[in-house]
């Protein structure tokens, strides 16, 4: 197919399902402009009172780490377990803490 | 050798239920059998927007009409989310479309069946949607990260899609003398190609066997069949319809129903491209999207422009 | 007239016009250019089909004689239909569509903002919840227009023309009789004269934007208000009545 006729660019959807909550990610559309995206969002994603915020992000501005990186990225915060509080002993009576 | 190693590592995540993700490693026939099921699913709930479409100027109640036509939505929203997941698998929506455009792309055959009366609205939700339901909560399961969260939302939606046909056969199996007649028709024209949906049996099933080991498919065509047959039985005989299928009968040894051999030669036939409806479909689609083509190029000049003018200033 | 009667007449037109640009939309299912734009056109035929149930099982419970909202779409000929002209345009292409629902829908949004104040509490809570609806229609087609007039050459040239061709049917939408008069003078309707001047702001912002000229108010067809239509209504509402004319005595 020819560059003049396609279906448009990647757009991730994220959306919060409350006030208070994260945003999630729920998938993707297609979309030309930033409106688009935020319409198309809006109309393929929340037909069921799903959200109460949307983001649209194109796909090609996020940056993801990959998975040759976990080794280095993820592994190393396994023997950390002084962040965690069920590393410290408390003495016992202790209350609210 | 590091591809037996890559591939001992892949099938030992799969065997440990760890979802594979679109960045990781894949052996390439995984990659493909995924392109291919993904895409086949997502062009088959986007032809299947007509049979159905064919009734909604005719729905005979408005609330008859909003809720058909929030159901084929679904099937549009659902052929988008499948379509997303298919692109995650370094292939474009252009590519598919074209593929499916181009025939090298097949879509369920159970499309290619005319709706005929407004039972039909009836059987393809009963019928169509159940068997493809059975089908769906089974790959929910898959080992496919993308296309196991896309049936998992599909699923969640399409919980509708089956009581709203079963309603409209209850009804009219219920209703006036013609009403039960169309009933009666819908189902025996409907039940022998939904049953077929779920494929040739195992043994003649020639993309199962990596499937079933890459978890792929959780379980196996005869299997789902089954599952459905069963269930549907049942839901026939509350309203009173008959099962087009002399031999079907409860075993109750296998605690299942024994049900007679589907016509293969029919299912082949229509899968090459001979059914009823095969070009009428196919050129529909095409139609739709030759017409939108100007408005696709439209709003890629639109937005090459505001791009344009965001530089400028 | 009587009171009872104008305000059936008001509820039918309002319900009427929802209707027939909601079977109209609908008719796009499965056709969209994009699919993104399949699921949002199904959208806008699913509010307007809502709103137009609530508006007809209103007229019908004015009317007191038992009436049902599918005894008021299925059960009515063409010369009762008071929908608007611009409704009932067949959808032609994509830019067609788009010119006509973003005319209908600037006219809704500005006509819901002015009965969200009808003494009438029914109209005044059925356009409260529609103009929000409306609202997105408007944004939906206004930003298509924008982008066909905007976009290239051939698609600006395709919805100049199709303006040029709707634009006689908007002297219809503000139109008005003596059910109208009767209606104001209780607070329950709206001086569509009042509303002419927003539209006319709204139409032309968005024609500005969208490159597009506005056609000259040369001749305006009329007929809304004495359910007088053009052909096309009787196909689509033939159509949409088969089964409940084919089989009376059905229960669907």
């Amino acid at each position: 197919m020819s560059n003049t006729d396609n279906q448009g660019d990647v757009w991730e959807v994220f959306i919060q399902s409350k006030p208070g909550l994260p945003h999630k990610h729920a998938g993707s559309i297609h979309a030309t402009d930033k409106e688009m995206a935020l319409q198309n969002a809006r109309d393929t994603y929340t037909r069921r009172q799903e959200g109460t915020c949307l983001w649209v992000v194109p796909l090609n501005a996020i940056v993801s780490s990959m998975p040759e990186d976990n080794d280095s990225f993820f592994d190393p915060s396994d023997d950390k377990i002084y962040r965690h509080p069920t590393h410290y002993v408390m003495p016992d009576g202790a209350k609210h803490i | 050798m590091e591809d037996i190693k890559k591939l001992e590592e892949f099938q030992a995540k799969i065997d440990a239920e760890i979802k594979i993700e679109p960045k990781d490693w894949m052996p390439e026939d995984y990659r493909k059998h995924l392109q291919r099921q993904i895409s086949q699913h997502a062009h088959s709930e986007v032809i299947g927007m007509q049979p159905e479409g064919n009734w909604i100027s005719r729905a005979p109640s408005l609330r008859a009409k909003v809720v058909l036509l929030a159901k084929i939505q679904d099937e549009a929203g659902h052929g988008q989310y499948l379509y997303s997941a298919a692109e995650t698998l370094g292939k474009s929506r252009d590519e598919y479309i074209e593929e499916l455009q181009t025939e090298k792309a097949k879509y369920s055959s159970i499309f290619n069946y005319p709706t005929l009366t407004w039972a039909d609205m009836g059987a393809v939700g009963w019928l169509v949607d159940g068997a493809a339901i059975v089908n769906q909560v089974s790959l929910q399961r898959t080992s496919y990260g993308p296309y196991s969260r896309a049936m998992v939302r599909i699923c969640k939606e399409e919980s509708f899609h089956q009581r709203q046909g079963y309603e409209i056969m209850a009804h009219m199996a219920n209703g006036t003398p013609e009403q039960k007649a169309m009933a009666q028709d819908a189902l025996n024209r409907f039940w022998w190609p939904s049953i077929m949906m779920f494929g040739p049996h195992d043994s003649d099933s020639p993309n199962t066997g990596n499937a079933v080991k890459w978890k792929i498919k959780r379980e196996t065509n005869d299997e789902l069949r089954q599952k459905f047959i069963d269930k549907t039985v049942q839901q026939a005989e509350v309203i009173g319809l008959t099962i087009p299928d002399p031999d079907l009968k409860w075993n109750e040894e296998k605690g299942h129903y024994d049900f007679g051999e589907m016509d293969w030669e029919e299912f082949w036939r229509v899968v090459k491209g001979n059914g009823p409806c095969n070009k009428q479909r196919l050129n529909h689609h095409k139609k739709a999207h030759q017409d939108g083509a100007w408005v696709r190029e439209a709003a890629l000049a639109y937005a090459a422009k505001q791009k344009e003018k965001q530089l400028v200033a | 007239m009587e009171k009872k009667d104008a305000l059936i007449n008001y509820c039918l037109r309002l319900g009427d016009s929802s209707l027939i640009l909601g079977q109209r939309m609908a008719e796009w299912c499965s056709n969209g250019p994009i699919l993104e734009e399949d699921i949002a056109m199904t959208n806008l035929a699913l509010d307007l089909i809502g709103q137009a149930r609530t508006m007809l099982t209103y007229a019908g419970e004015i009317e007191g004689k038992g009436r049902t909202e599918d005894d008021l779409a299925y059960k009515r000929e063409e010369r009762e239909y008071y929908n608007t002209l611009l409704s009932e345009r067949p959808n032609g292409h994509f830019g067609d569509t788009v010119v006509r629902n973003f005319l209908h829908s600037a006219f809704f949004y500005h006509l819901y903002q002015a009965l969200k104040n009808s003494s009438d509490e029914m109209i005044a809570a059925h356009a409260a919840k529609s103009i929000k609806e409306v609202t997105y229609h408007l944004r939906h087609s206004a930003e298509w227009l924008v982008r066909l007039g905007d976009g290239t050459s051939e698609s600006h040239n395709k919805v100049q023309e199709s303006l040029n061709n709707l634009w006689e049917f908007t002297g219809d939408l503000f139109e008005m009789n003596e059910v109208d008069e009767l209606l104001i003078k209780e607070g329950i309707a709206v001086d569509l004269n009042s509303i002419k001047k927003d539209w006319d702001k709204t139409v032309n912002d968005v024609l500005e934007r969208a490159t597009l000229s506005r056609p000259e108010d040369e001749y305006m067809q009329t007929g809304r208000l004495d359910a007088m239509h053009s052909e096309y209504l009787g196909h689509l509402i033939a159509e949409m009545q088969f089964l409940q004319r084919a089989y009376p005595t059905a229960k669907w």
